[in-house]
């Protein structure tokens, strides 16, 4: 039978239900109050083994489910909700839900309705995101209904208000759905704290966790349960193992590159013997690239289409629509789609380039044949050879069941420095009571006092060494030694700014007409800096041609080139886990490899006969002359931020040395350094001490870093974000960031906001633990080649993308260049507009 | 100018009188032995923090000073032309601290020292030296905002910036823009942001032979990006 008709604008993945035949039907209906069993039976459903756990344990305080993609964890998540309110009526909040898309809070709600409907509870179900509107949003404050499903960022927001003691009063369960999602990043954190909050509000509270399969279900047990409470957690059944390969291609895959085009015929193969394929890929300029090739060759003109953040909401929903109505044989996407929305029956799902990431593959493949006990099928395409080694490795450790990730650190003070602002903003509070509860918050158990001391401070005074404008500083602390804002007007702003998601900064595009043209998207402000008039770029799957920039909006025009003159632009880029990094090297350490395509076996070898491999346990490091210079290749295995890091530090290193080098390049194993002169002993470029004051005195001026302060700093409170409004008034009111770090680097470099960049910034960006790792493992063991030409593995490292040229006098060479050229090609450098003795434009004496 | 650093200035002429960019958007006038700075915003974390509740680092007034003191040391200047906006507004130039208080007054020992009165600044400050609306010296005007029909205006007010794309990076710096009619200094002071010269505003002031040159180690001369 059919599943997913049953319920009108739902679809059986949320509920993953499984039909009545099942073995467990007795017991579980026996469970279920009356109203329920005679409805599921109605339906002809029962209910899984998990789902039946998480009723019996409803009165936990906290509880982890942990289930594969459509596996019901959402059913699982609210049937202990429904049943309590159809067994003892009653009004106001009972359960919350949380989850980190918009869009799927109201996926929910209209999933969650239906039945409520349909079996009469006097439930009410309402969903309060960012596109609530004003009216409403005033409304559930006063009268909140039983079931709120809502964003961390809207919740945090509810908790600063000052009502909301009453509209929290009563609330029993807490269910966030997608955890693992949050539980990565500060969103988690900050919802984590807003938790704490709650759990003050309403002592008891219960607490479930919704989790697609994790490596460590301790890590996200530990940072959902209040600490020090134990946490509950169930594991559903994982399923039928996924059916996943590699794609074959009659083409072999090019030596570099990261756009799949040779895999093109392959694809639309697929898509064409499949109901629904969901092509994934890594970076949304990948996935535009693919997208405008896959449709030039899409001679059949099945209907295809393409989804990614930066696109137009408008854009996005409709491309949703259609794919929930069935009408898409194929969607080009990116992690947008990564989350657990239903968007209808797809049996395929590919991924495009090397997936980076273990987790990250194994949920996108459960995306694929959205039913519990089907397995999943799924098809890797590698953009290049050496990706080929790469998907083999994660398929690999998919059939494993190895999964990776990185240990979560200790919770970030920036987000702890917004949560104490949005404290104040609900009224006077007991610095000493705000100190216990954050330490309730996994992330937070270690906190000191006196770190809680330097962000209140920071809150209420700037926290600089300087004690300046004392009179007017943010919060100031009364008679009976509560905390408060000065002016409870500054609320209002720090509303404004709740939230920890950095979007870079972007600029709308919109076709160029008289007014209102059709909006395409958004592009980074960075790359739009880039453009000139006249250059071409993808966007939406369509070739555009740059305009000029008019109020904040890109506006371009259509353009019928066949290939865009700029073709990608920024974005990050995934980089290899540790143990996916372990597998590829474990790989070349075969004898031979029958198992892989012939071409790419070919190659190793070809590399261990004139080179070698690199081991394990040991650094390899290639120079030869090429293209008239002498290169380095240093292959690390630290992923690609590490490796850019060691590239930066070694240039450093190798200018010290008197080698002269010129640029560098990195990939996720291997940096490419190019110079004037060779190198012949590579021992004093790892020294691992030097290499680490090198990145303190790199860190301290590099754009890194001030990337790293501009998030920090916005999360904390010091600077709010660009609001349009702003930017348009936008004189003075938008001096860059840079100049805040500059000033405290040179002033107070000690400050609090410095000392979180910089542990930020080793972390995140700069992954020196990932070069730390490398040269632990190394210990001083380097394969040093001296080769006469270009090695097999090097090869695919000359036709990388995203060369740095080494900095120092480089920008002033490149602006004495360029002006030189502009002042010519003007005629402007001939023009003696007054009469003078002097020779008109000098540089100089 | 007898410092190896000022090797790096840009010199041109305008309206009969031999002018210099400095690296950091300091004007110098050899002839009169005059330096000239526009909108040095003293005082605006202090301002920020009373009017908008944002604590940014309070080091900023030292920092302009500083710069401004350095180029006092190299240029040995005899007359300090201040082009307007000195102070984020008239609270701020009473509220700075005692020690930046005695900063400026080290500053203007010695010297002839003219606060131009800006939008920011409209009224008489507590520090010595002359308060003017504009300044006329030689065939030359000194006010801080540009009046359209003018000629030999030096003004500052906009914060010009120009942005100059190189074969591998885009490079934006405040900068000097000048025609035969006008001269528009960029902002001085260190909390300062600028207006794009692409900005309407600009565009319609400025000729279309209007040249920008941008600060920086080297002051390099450009046609005017718009």
């Amino acid at each position: 039978m059919r599943k997913g008709i049953l319920w009108s604008g739902s679809i059986p993945g949320v509920w993953g239900l499984a039909p009545k035949d099942n073995s467990a039907t007795l017991l579980v209906m026996q469970q279920l109050p009356p109203r329920f069993a005679d409805w599921f039976a109605a339906k002809g459903w029962s209910v899984h083994p998990h789902q039946q756990d998480m009723l019996r344990h409803s009165n936990d305080p906290a509880l982890l489910l942990i289930a594969p993609t459509g596996g019901g964890k959402t059913l699982a998540g609210f049937l202990p909700t429904l049943v309590d309110l159809a067994d003892t009526p009653r009004s106001g909040l009972h359960t919350l839900y949380v989850s980190p898309l918009k869009a799927l809070a109201a996926d929910i709600k209209r999933n969650l309705t239906t039945p409520v409907t349909q079996m009469k509870l006097p439930i009410r179900i309402e969903d309060r995101t960012g596109d609530t509107s004003a009216t409403v949003k005033k409304r559930q404050r006063a009268d909140p209904p039983h079931i709120l499903l809502t964003t961390p960022e809207s919740l945090a927001l509810l908790t600063s208000y000052e009502d909301a003691p009453r509209m929290f009063k009563g609330l029993q369960r807490v269910v966030i759905d997608e955890i693992h999602a949050l539980a990565d990043s500060k969103r988690g954190d900050q919802l984590m704290l807003a938790l704490g909050r709650l759990e003050r509000l309403c002592p008891g509270l219960c607490r479930v966790g919704l989790s697609a399969t994790v490596e460590d279900p301790d890590a996200i047990a530990q940072m959902l349960a209040r600490h020090p409470n134990p946490c509950r957690i169930l594991l559903a059944d994982p399923g039928p193992a996924p059916d996943i390969s590699m794609l074959a291609t009659r083409e072999p895959p090019p030596w570099s590159g990261g756009n799949a085009a040779y895999a093109i015929p392959a694809v639309l193969e697929e898509v064409r013997s499949h109901k629904t394929t969901l092509i994934f890929h890594n970076t949304r300029a990948q996935a535009e690239i693919f997208f405008h090739n896959l449709w030039l060759a899409n001679d059949d003109a099945l209907p295809i289409g393409i989804h990614h953040g930066s696109l137009d909401r408008q854009q996005r929903e409709k491309v949703e629509a259609a794919m929930v109505r069935g009408d898409l044989r194929a969607i080009v996407c990116t992690g947008s789609l990564d989350l657990g929305i239903d968007w209808g029956d797809v049996d395929l799902v590919i991924q495009i380039g090397a997936p980076k990431n273990v987790k990250r593959l194994v949920q996108r493949i459960g995306r694929a044949n959205h039913r519990y006990n089907a397995p999943s099928k799924a098809l890797l395409v590698p953009a290049n050879r050496f990706e080929v080694v790469e998907c083999h490795a994660a398929l690999d450790a998919v059939r494993d069941g190895t999964l990776d990730g990185d240990p979560r650190g200790r919770g970030p003070r920036d987000v702890l420095c917004q949560h104490i602002l949005i404290t104040a903003c609900a009224g006077p509070f007991d610095a000493g009571a705000l100190f216990d509860e954050i330490r309730t918050v996994g992330a937070y158990k270690d906190l000191t006092q006196s770190e809680f001391d330097a962000c209140l401070d920071f809150c209420a005074t700037g926290g600089y060494a300087l004690r300046a404008y004392d009179q007017w500083q943010r919060l100031i602390r009364n008679t009976d030694g509560t905390w408060q804002l000065r002016d409870p007007r500054a609320a209002q702003k720090i509303r404004m700014n709740i939230g920890t998601i950095q979007d870079t900064d972007t600029l709308k595009v919109r076709l160029q007409r008289a007014r209102g043209g059709k909006p395409l998207g958004e592009i980074e402000e960075g790359f739009a800096a880039t453009l000139t008039p006249g250059d071409t770029f993808l966007i939406g799957g369509q070739i555009v041609r740059y305009e000029g920039l008019r109020e904040m909006t890109v506006e371009v025009s259509r353009n019928a080139a066949k290939k865009p003159k700029v073709a990608t632009f920024l974005g990050t880029k995934f980089a290899t886990s540790t143990q996916l990094s372990a597998r590829v090297i474990d790989i070349f350490q075969k004898p031979d490899w029958p198992e892989l395509p012939a071409h790419t076996a070919q190659w190793l070898a070809l590399q261990r006969s004139v080179s070698q491999l690199p081991k394990p346990g040991r650094l390899l490091i290639e120079s030869f002359p090429h293209d008239g210079r002498e290169q380095t290749v240093v292959y690390g295995f630290a992923g690609r931020n590490g490796q850019q890091t060691l590239g930066l530090l070694l240039s450093k290193r190798m200018e010290e040395l008197g080698l002269n080098p010129l640029g560098f390049v990195a990939t996720d194993y291997a940096t490419l350094i190019w110079g004037l002169d060779p190198l012949q002993d590579p021992a004093p470029l790892f020294d691992l001490t030097a290499l680490e004051d090198g990145l303190e005195t790199w860190l301290a001026g590099n754009a890194v870093m001030k990337r790293t302060f501009r998030a920090s700093a916005t999360i904390a409170g010091l600077i709010q974000r660009n609001t349009p409004q702003t930017r348009k008034t936008g004189r003075q009111a938008t001096f860059s960031s840079d100049i805040l770090y500059d000033t405290l680097l040179k002033y107070d470099p000690e400050h609090l906001l410095m000392q979180i960049t910089r542990e930020e910034a080793r972390r995140g960006l700069v992954d020196f633990g990932r070069i730390r790792e490398m040269a632990e493992r190394i210990d001083g063991r380097i394969d040093h080649l001296r080769l006469s030409r270009v090695s097999p593995l090097a090869a695919p490292m000359f036709l990388e993308m995203g060369r740095v040229p080494v900095k120092g006098a480089a920008e002033e060479q490149l602006l004495e260049q360029e002006a030189a050229r502009l002042m010519e090609a003007s005629g402007l450098a001939n023009i003696t507009p007054q009469p003078s003795d002097r020779p008109k434009w000098r540089v100089g004496w | 100018m007898r410092n190896e650093q000022n090797m790096n200035c840009f010199d041109f002429s305008f309206h009969s009188a031999d002018l210099r960019a400095m690296p950091s958007g300091a004007l110098w006038w050899p002839k009169e032995a005059l330096l000239c700075v526009s909108d040095l915003h003293l005082g605006k974390s202090e301002r920020v923090a009373r009017r908008m509740g944002m604590s940014l680092p309070p080091y900023e007034t030292r920092e302009t000073l500083e710069r401004l003191g350095q180029d006092l040391a190299t240029s040995q200047a005899r007359t300090v032309v201040c082009l307007g906006d000195s102070f984020d507004d008239l609270q701020a130039s009473h509220s700075l601290s005692d020690e930046d208080q005695m900063w400026i007054t080290r500053l203007q020992a010695g010297r002839r020292w003219i606060w131009i009165e800006g939008n920011h600044d409209p009224g008489p400050v507590e520090f010595g030296g002359t308060h003017l609306k504009q300044l006329n010296i030689d065939r030359l005007i000194f006010r801080h905002i540009a009046q359209p029909e003018a000629a030999g205006e030096i003004s500052g007010h906009y914060h010009p910036k120009a942005r100059l794309h190189t074969k591998g990076r885009t490079i934006s710096r405040p900068a000097f823009v000048f025609d035969q009619n006008r001269l528009i200094l960029p902002a001085y002071g260190t909390y300062t942001g600028g207006l794009d010269t692409h900005a309407a505003v600009i565009d319609q002031l400025m000729r279309p032979d209007a040249l920008a040159i941008l600060t920086g180690p080297v002051p390099t001369c450009i046609p005017m990006p718009r």
